[in-house]
C-alpha cells in the first residue's frame, strides 16, 4: 500500500514538474548566467564578461529613460485606478438612499458591474487596436472628433496623442485605467459587501455621515484589497509591453517612440533580444526587471501595512 | 503575489461573494418597488462611466461597416452600406487562420493545464511525503517572477527542442506557465474537500488514481470551472509568449500566428495597404467569443478572476 502510494505520487507529479522545470525554472535560472556573458544568441560561443552588461545598462540612456517611464507608470496607474474604482464601488454600494435610513446600493448595480468588468476579458491586443483608432491624429479619431465637435481642438491641427512626447505616456495610462477600473471595482465591491451591516448601523446611530462612514469604516476594512490591487497594478505598470509596442511609433522595432519618449524596460529588452540579437544584454535587463519587481512588492507591502482588523 | 501564502481557506470557487442578506438590491429593478429614492448623483457618475466603456466599443464595431475614407474623414456618421462582407473579407485576410490557430492551441493547452495542474495540486494537498512543502512553494514561486526574466533562454530552449513556430511548442509553454496559478488555486480547493468521501472510496477498494478521477475531480468541479475560465482567458489573450515563440523561422515556414499576434500584425500592415474596416472587423470577430463566454459565465468570471487576485 505505502509503496503503491509513492508510485502514485511520483506518477502524478512527473509530467507537471518536468514541464515546469524545463520551460519555467530552468530558463529563469539560465537568465542569470547568460546575463554575465556577451552572448549574441545565434552562435553557441560566448565569453564571460562579468558585470559588464550591467555596467553598460546603467549607461544606456534609453534603458534609463525606460526605467523612469516605468516608475511614472508605477506611481500614477495604481493611484488613478484605485481611486476611481473605490469611488465607483462606493457609489454602487452606498449610492442609493433607502427608506430605512441606512446606506443602500443603487438599483441596477449588478448591471453596471457587468458592463464595467467587460474590458477585463478583452486582450490587450484588442485594446491596442481600439485605442489606436480612438487616438487617431485626425478628425477620424474618436477623441479628436469629439474634442473638435465641442470646440476644444482646432480641426486644422488635431492633437497627435501618441506622437507628443508630453502626451504619449498619459495616453497609454488612460488605456490601462479604462481597462482596469472595472476589475478593481468588482473586487472592492465584493469586499465592501462582506462588511457587516451592523457596523454601518452603529455608525449611523452615532451620527456618522456618508463620507465619514466611508473614510472611517469602509476604507480601513478594505485595506487588504487595496493593498492587493496596488501590487497587481504595480506589476502591470512594470510590464506595459503590449500597449507600448503596438501603439507607439517604432524605434526600430517594438514601439517606444517618439524619440524613445514612451520606452519601457520590456520594449527595450525585446528590441535588444529579437532585433539586435544581444541576448546576454537582454538577459541582464530581465534580471533588473525582476529585482525592481521584487523591490516594488516588498516596498508596497511594507509601506501599506496596517494592523489587520478582524470582524 | 505574496498574499497567497496566508491561508488555505476555501477559495470561493465559483461561489460569488454574496452580499449580506438584505444589504443591496442586487437585481435591477428590485429596489424601485421598495420605493427607494434613487440617488441621481451616483447614477449620473455610474452611467457616465458605463457609457465610456460601451460607446468606444460600439463605435469600433460600427466603424467596421464604414469605408476607409469615411473612417479617416470623421469620427461620426453612419455607415452607408450595412454589408457583412467586410467580416468575411477579414476572415480571409488572416483573421480566420489566426482564429483557428488560437483554437487549436487552446483546445489542447487548457484541458491539459487543468489536468496536470490538478494532478500536481491534488497530490501536494492530500499526500504526505518528503519535500511536499518545498515542491509547493517551488510551484507557487513561479507566479512572482516577470515572464521577461525567462524569455531569452526560453526561446533557445524551445529552439533546441525544434519546437519554434509549432503548435505543440506553444501548448507546452502555455501549460508550464499556467502551472503556478493552477496548482496554487486547486491546492487550496482540494484542501477543503471532505476527507470522509475519500476514505469511503478507498475502503471500497478504489485505487488512488481511480479515487482521483472518479471521486475527487468531480467534487472539485466549481474550482475547475473558475480556474478553467481564468486559464482560458489568460491563454487566449496571451501576446508576449507567441510573439517570441511563433515567428516563421525560415522561408517556407508557414505563419502560425495566434489571434492577438495576428491583430497587431494586421494593424502594422495598415501602413502599407490601408484597409481599416478589415482591421476593425477582425477586432469585432475576436471580441465575439469573449463576449459570449463572458455573458454566459458572467458570475463565474467575475468571481473567479477576483478571488484569484485575492489569494
Amino acid at each position: 500500500m505505502r509503496k503503491g502510494q509513492y508510485r502514485f505520487v511520483a506518477g502524478f507529479l512527473f509530467a507537471p514538474v518536468a514541464l515546469y522545470l524545463i520551460f519555467v525554472i530552468w530558463p529563469y535560472i539560465q537568465t542569470f548566467g547568460y546575463s554575465l556573458t556577451d552572448w549574441q544568441g545565434e552562435s553557441q560561443t560566448f565569453n564571460f564578461v562579468g558585470l559588464d552588461n550591467y555596467k553598460a545598462l546603467f549607461q544606456d540612456d534609453i534603458f534609463l529613460k525606460a526605467i523612469w517611464h516605468n516608475i511614472l507608470f508605477l506611481v500614477f496607474i495604481p493611484v488613478i485606478t484605485i481611486l476611481l474604482a473605490l469611488f465607483f464601488a462606493f457609489m454602487l454600494n452606498a449610492g442609493g438612499r433607502s427608506r430605512a435610513g441606512g446606506v443602500e446600493g443603487v438599483a441596477g448595480s449588478k448591471f453596471y458591474k457587468i458592463i464595467y468588468f467587460f474590458p477585463q476579458v478583452l486582450s490587450l491586443a484588442i485594446l491596442a487596436v481600439l485605442f489606436n483608432a480612438i487616438y487617431r491624429s485626425d478628425e477620424g479619431g474618436l477623441l479628436n472628433g469629439v474634442l473638435t465637435k465641442i470646440g476644444l481642438v482646432d480641426s486644422q491641427n488635431p492633437v497627435e496623442w501618441l506622437n507628443e512626447p508630453n502626451l504619449v505616456l498619459w495616453a497609454l495610462m488612460l488605456v490601462v485605467v479604462w481597462h482596469g477600473v472595472g476589475f478593481y471595482l468588482v473586487l472592492f465591491s465584493a469586499a465592501m459587501q462582506s462588511i457587516p451591516r451592523d457596523i454601518y448601523e452603529a455608525a449611523l446611530i452615532d451620527g456618522a455621515g456618508r463620507s465619514q462612514s466611508f473614510f472611517r469604516i469602509t476604507l480601513p476594512l478594505l485595506w487588504d484589497s487595496v493593498q492587493t490591487a496596488w501590487v497587481y497594478l504595480g506589476i502591470v505598470a512594470m510590464d506595459m509591453f503590449v500597449l507600448v509596442s503596438s501603439m507607439t511609433a517604432n524605434m526600430g522595432a517594438y514601439g517606444g517612440g517618439p524619440d524613445h519618449d514612451s520606452e519601457v524596460m520590456a520594449t527595450v529588452m525585446m528590441r535588444n533580444f529579437l532585433y539586435y540579437g544581444k541576448s546576454g544584454y537582454a538577459c541582464a535587463m530581465g534580471v533588473v526587471m525582476l529585482l525592481l519587481t521584487l523591490v516594488l512588492s516588498v516596498v508596497t507591502l511594507r509601506a501599506t501595512r496596517r494592523d489587520r482588523i478582524e470582524y | 503575489m505574496s498574499a497567497p501564502l496566508k491561508e488555505t481557506t476555501p477559495t470561493g470557487g465559483s461561489v460569488p461573494p454574496r452580499p449580506t442578506v438584505g444589504k443591496t438590491p442586487t437585481d435591477p429593478g428590485e429596489g424601485r418597488g421598495e420605493g427607494t429614492v434613487l440617488n441621481v448623483f451616483s447614477h449620473g457618475f455610474l452611467a457616465l462611466w458605463g457609457l465610456l466603456i460601451v460607446l468606444p466599443l460600439l463605435w469600433l464595431v460600427l466603424s467596421s461597416f464604414k469605408t476607409d475614407t469615411q473612417i479617416g474623414g470623421s469620427a461620426f456618421g453612419w455607415p452607408q452600406h450595412w454589408s457583412l462582407s467586410v467580416f468575411s473579407r477579414a476572415w480571409d485576410k488572416g483573421i480566420g487562420d489566426y482564429f483557428i490557430n488560437t483554437v487549436i492551441v487552446l483546445v489542447f493547452s487548457v484541458p491539459l493545464t487543468m489536468l496536470l495542474g490538478s494532478m500536481a495540486a491534488y497530490v501536494l494537498a492530500r499526500y504526505e511525503f518528503w519535500g511536499n512543502r518545498l515542491l509547493y512553494y517551488f510551484f507557487v514561486a513561479g507566479a512572482m517572477f516577470p515572464v521577461f526574466l525567462a524569455l531569452v533562454p526560453l526561446f533557445f530552449m524551445v529552439k533546441r527542442l525544434d519546437m519554434l513556430n509549432t503548435y505543440q511548442g506553444l501548448i507546452l509553454v502555455y501549460i508550464a506557465y499556467s502551472m503556478p496559478f493552477t496548482v496554487f488555486f486547486m491546492h487550496a480547493f482540494f484542501r477543503t474537500l471532505p476527507t470522509a468521501v475519500y476514505e469511503a472510496s478507498v475502503l471500497d477498494g478504489a485505487s488512488h488514481t481511480r479515487t482521483f478521477f472518479q471521486v475527487m475531480l468531480p467534487m472539485a468541479k466549481p474550482g475547475l470551472i473558475s480556474v478553467g475560465i481564468f486559464n482560458t482567458l489568460g491563454q487566449w489573450n496571451q501576446f508576449i509568449l507567441p510573439t517570441v515563440l511563433m515567428q516563421p523561422q525560415k522561408g517556407g515556414d508557414p505563419e502560425r500566428y495566434v489571434l492577438t499576434q495576428g491583430l497587431i500584425q494586421l494593424q502594422q500592415q495598415q501602413g502599407y495597404a490601408s484597409d481599416l474596416p478589415v482591421l476593425f472587423a477582425g477586432v469585432t470577430i475576436a471580441m465575439i467569443p469573449m463576449l459570449v463566454v463572458y455573458l454566459s459565465f458572467q458570475r463565474q468570471v467575475q468571481a473567479g478572476l477576483t478571488s484569484a487576485t485575492l489569494k
